[in-house]
C-alpha cells in the first residue's frame, strides 16, 4: 500500500518537473460568440489569433496553447466556462469578456485561483476603482472614456444644445453620465430606449422637434445600426451633429455604409491611425478574416503582445506570480496605439481620439482619426484603488 | 407639446403596428388556422430579409430580389413542412414549441455559418427613395409609405382569400373541425401545406420589406417574434382582423408611450424621477395591455369565429 502511494506520489513528482519550463502555456479566450453580438467577439478572437500566429505561436519563447470559449453572453455560461479554464484545463491567462456584465461574472473565479485575467474591451468603473485586482489587467480603456471624449469635444466646439439617447440599462446611463462629465451645455433632452428597439420613428420626431445642434447616442450593435439608417432617412444627418460611442465602428460599418457617412465617433484608436506596427496590422487583418478590424481586434492583438513581452522578461516563467504581474506592469510591448503604460489600477494611459466615418479608396468603410481630444488620459477611478 | 407633434406620433404609431401586422399576419393565419405553434416563424422572416439581402447583391435590384426571395422563402418553407411541421400537426402544443425552438437555433447558427455574424444592410429601391416632409426638419421616408401600403395590402389580400374564396372556406372548415373536412374528401393535409407555404412566404415578405428600415442580422427575428405573438393574442388567435386592429393597438400604444411617458409623468412627479420611471412603464405598457386582455377577454379582443 504504502509503495504504490509512494509510487504515485514519484509519478505526480515527475509530472511537476516536467510542466516546469518545457509545458504549453495555455490561454483561455472567453467572448460572446453567439446571437446577434457575435461579430464584437470574433473580432476579439480573430484579433487574438492574429497575433499568435504573428509570434510564430509562442509567447515569451514558450509554445501558447489557446482554447476559445463562447460565454453566450449569459453570466452563468460564462462563469461555467471560467471555472472550467481555470480548474480543468488549467489556464495562465483568461483574455476576455466583450461585455461588462461577463466581466463582473468570471471577475472573482478568474481572479481568486491566481490567474492573471486580461480584458480586451470590457473596463468597469467598479475594478478600476475600490475593486481594482492585483490579477486583472486591461488593454481597452475604462468604460465611460469613450463617452467622456465626445462630451469634451461637444464642449470644445462650443454646442449649444445636445440630444441624449441610450438603452435603459446600466451601461446606458453610464453612457450619458460619462458625456456629461465634461458637456456643460443645454440638454435639450435625455431619451432611454428599451434595448433592442427596432423602430425609432418616436424619438426621430422628438429630436426634430427639440432641434438641437447635435445628438449623442450610444446604441451598440443591430441598434445602431437600425438607428444610423432611420437618422439618415429621416433627413436629420445634414441638420445635427452626429456624436456616438460604440455605436458607429467596423462592426457595424458593413451595414449601415452611407448613411453613417461623416458621423463621429469617440475612441482609442482607429483603423488608420498612423504608425508602421498598426499598419501592418490592419493589412494583416484584412487579408486574413476579410474585415475591417475594430477596436475589439485591436485590443484584443494588444493583449496577446502584453502576455508575450511579459513572458519575456520573466524567461517564459508563469509560476511566479509575483513577477508575472511586476513584468505584465511594465507593458512591455508595442502598443498597436502607440503610447501605452499602465496605471496603478491595472487600466491603460492612453491618448483618446475624435474618429469620424469615411470610405475609403477600396470602397470599404472605416473610422478615421480626426482629432486628438486627450493625451495620455488616465481614468477618474484610478484615485480610488488602493493598489499602488 | 404642440399638437402637430402628437399627430405625428399618432401617424408613427399607426405605421408601426402596420408594420407589426405585417409580421404577425402569416403567423395568426398558422397559429389560428392550423392550431399549431410555429416558433419559427421569427427565423422564417429574418430569412426573408437575408436572402433578399443575397439575390440583391447577385441582380441589383429590389424588386427582382425580393421575387427571387419569395420563391426561395416558400421552397425552403414547403422543404420544412415535408422535413418537420408535416409530422408535429397531431402532436401537443409543447412538442410543437420544442421542434420550432429547435428550428430557431439552427436556422440563426446557418445564417450565422453562411452570412457571417456582422448586420448586412439592404438598401431602398431607387424609385422609393425619396422623401416627403412631415414637420418643419423632418422627413418621413416614402419606403415606409410604401411598407404601410404593402401591409394594408396583405390585410386586403388575406382578408380576400380566406373569407371570400373557396380555398379560404377549406381552411376555416379544416380548423374548426379537420376530420370531417377530411371526411367529406378534401385533402386536409395538402390544404395544411400550402397554408403553411403561404405563411412562410408572408413572414419573407415582412422581412425582405422591412430589411431597408432595420439591421439585416442573426436573431433578427427572436424580437420580432415576441412582439407577433403579443399582437396574435390581444387580437385573438386565428382571427386576421383581430390581429390587424391588435398591430395598430399595440402600435399606437408603444409609441405614443415612448414619446409621452416622460412628459405626462413630469406633471405629476419631479423630472429627474420622471425620467427613470418613464421609459420603464413605456417598455411595459404593451405587456400590460395584454395582460389585461388576457383577464377580461382571455380569447382576445376579436375572437375567430367557431372557437
Amino acid at each position: 500500500m504504502h509503495k504504490k502511494l509512494a509510487l504515485i506520489g514519484a509519478i505526480m513528482g515527475l509530472s511537476a518537473t516536467a510542466a516546469g519550463a518545457q509545458d504549453k502555456v495555455k490561454v483561455g479566450v472567453i467572448a460572446t460568440l453567439s446571437g446577434p453580438p457575435a461579430v464584437l467577439g470574433q473580432q476579439l478572437r480573430n484579433g487574438f489569433q492574429l497575433a499568435v500566429k504573428n509570434l510564430g505561436g509562442k509567447v515569451g519563447g514558450r509554445e501558447v496553447e489557446v482554447v476559445v470559449e463562447d460565454d453566450e453572453l449569459k453570466p452563468d455560461v460564462a462563469v461555467n466556462k471560467a471555472k472550467a479554464l481555470v480548474d480543468r484545463t488549467k489556464v495562465d491567462f483568461v483574455v476576455g469578456p466583450i461585455f461588462s456584465n461577463m466581466l463582473i461574472a468570471i471577475m472573482k473565479p478568474v481572479t481568486d485561483a491566481g490567474v492573471i485575467l486580461i480584458s480586451p474591451n470590457a473596463g468597469t468603473s467598479n475594478f478600476a476603482g475600490k475593486e481594482c485586482n492585483p490579477n486583472f489587467f486591461v488593454t481597452s480603456y475604462q468604460n465611460d472614456q469613450n463617452h467622456e471624449v465626445m462630451g469634451k469635444y461637444a464642449q470644445d466646439a462650443a454646442m449649444k444644445k445636445v440630444f441624449l439617447m441610450a438603452p435603459n440599462y446600466q451601461a446606458g446611463k453610464d453612457a450619458i453620465a460619462g458625456f456629461k462629465r465634461y458637456f456643460k451645455g443645454e440638454i435639450a433632452d435625455e431619451v432611454y430606449v428599451p434595448l433592442g428597439q427596432l423602430d425609432y420613428s418616436a424619438e426621430l420626431t422628438k429630436i426634430a422637434a427639440a432641434s438641437p445642434d447635435g445628438i449623442f447616442v450610444f446604441l451598440p450593435g443591430g441598434m445602431g445600426v437600425n438607428f444610423v439608417k432611420q437618422f439618415r432617412q429621416a433627413g436629420l444627418a445634414d441638420k445635427i451633429k452626429f456624436l456616438s460611442a460604440f455605436t458607429v465602428d467596423e462592426s457595424t460599418l458593413p451595414a449601415q455604409k452611407e448613411a453613417a457617412l461623416g458621423f463621429f465617433g469617440g475612441a482609442n484608436w482607429a483603423p488608420n491611425l498612423d504608425n508602421p506596427q498598426n499598419k501592418k496590422f490592419v493589412a494583416e487583418y484584412e487579408k486574413e478574416y476579410n474585415a475591417v478590424p475594430a477596436t475589439y481586434a485591436f485590443q484584443a492583438y494588444d493583449a496577446a503582445l502584453l502576455i508575450d513581452g511579459a513572458l519575456k522578461l520573466t524567461k517564459g516563467n508563469t509560476s511566479d506570480k509575483d513577477a508575472l504581474r511586476a513584468a505584465l506592469m511594465k507593458a512591455n510591448f508595442t502598443s498597436l496605439r502607440g503610447p501605452f503604460k499602465f496605471n496603478t489600477n491595472h487600466y491603460p494611459i492612453q491618448d483618446f481620439y475624435q474618429v469620424k466615418v469615411a470610405q475609403r479608396a477600396d470602397g470599404k468603410f472605416e473610422t478615421q482619426i480626426d482629432k486628438k481630444v486627450f493625451a495620455g488620459y488616465s481614468d477618474p477611478y484610478a484615485k480610488d484603488c488602493p493598489m499602488k | 407639446m404642440s399638437t402637430g407633434l402628437v399627430v405625428v406620433q399618432i401617424l408613427n404609431g399607426l405605421q408601426f403596428g402596420v408594420l407589426l401586422f405585417l409580421i404577425a399576419a402569416g403567423l395568426t393565419l398558422v397559429f389560428g388556422v392550423m392550431d399549431f405553434i410555429n416558433l419559427a416563424h421569427g427565423v422564417q422572416y429574418m430569412l426573408g430579409a437575408y436572402l433578399a439581402v443575397a439575390f440583391y447583391a447577385l441582380t441589383s435590384n429590389f424588386f427582382i430580389a425580393l421575387l427571387l426571395a419569395l420563391a426561395a422563402a416558400l421552397v425552403f418553407g414547403l422543404l420544412l413542412e415535408f422535413l418537420v411541421f408535416r409530422h408535429l400537426y397531431d402532436r401537443d402544443h409543447l412538442e410543437q414549441v420544442i421542434a420550432t425552438f429547435g428550428i430557431i437555433i439552427f436556422l440563426n447558427q446557418a445564417v450565422k455559418t453562411v452570412w457571417g455574424a456582422a448586420p448586412l444592410t439592404l438598401p431602398i429601391p431607387e424609385i422609393f427613395s425619396g422623401s416627403i416632409i412631415l414637420m418643419p426638419g423632418l422627413l418621413y421616408p416614402i419606403w415606409r409609405l410604401v411598407i404601410i401600403a404593402s401591409g394594408l395590402a396583405i390585410g386586403l389580400l388575406l382578408y380576400v382569400l380566406v373569407g371570400h374564396t373557396r380555398v379560404g372556406m377549406l381552411v376555416r372548415a379544416g380548423a374548426t373541425n379537420a376530420r370531417m373536412v377530411s371526411a367529406l374528401g378534401v385533402d386536409i393535409r395538402r390544404l395544411f401545406m400550402i397554408v403553411f407555404g403561404f405563411g412562410t412566404m408572408l413572414a419573407a415578405f415582412a422581412g425582405a420589406m422591412i430589411a431597408p428600415i432595420l439591421s439585416v442580422e442573426p436573431g433578427m427575428g427572436d424580437t420580432v417574434l415576441i412582439l407577433a405573438f403579443v399582437v396574435i393574442v390581444i387580437g385573438g388567435i386565428g382571427s386576421m382582423r383581430g390581429a390587424f386592429l391588435a398591430a395598430l393597438l399595440i402600435g399606437l400604444v408603444d409609441t405614443l408611450g415612448r414619446s409621452f411617458a416622460i412628459d405626462i409623468l413630469r406633471l405629476v412627479m419631479p423630472p429627474s424621477p420622471a425620467r427613470t420611471v418613464g421609459p420603464a412603464i413605456a417598455s411595459m405598457l404593451i405587456y400590460v395591455l395584454m395582460a389585461l386582455v388576457l383577464y377580461f377577454r382571455p380569447s382576445g379582443l376579436f375572437p375567430a369565429r367557431g372557437r
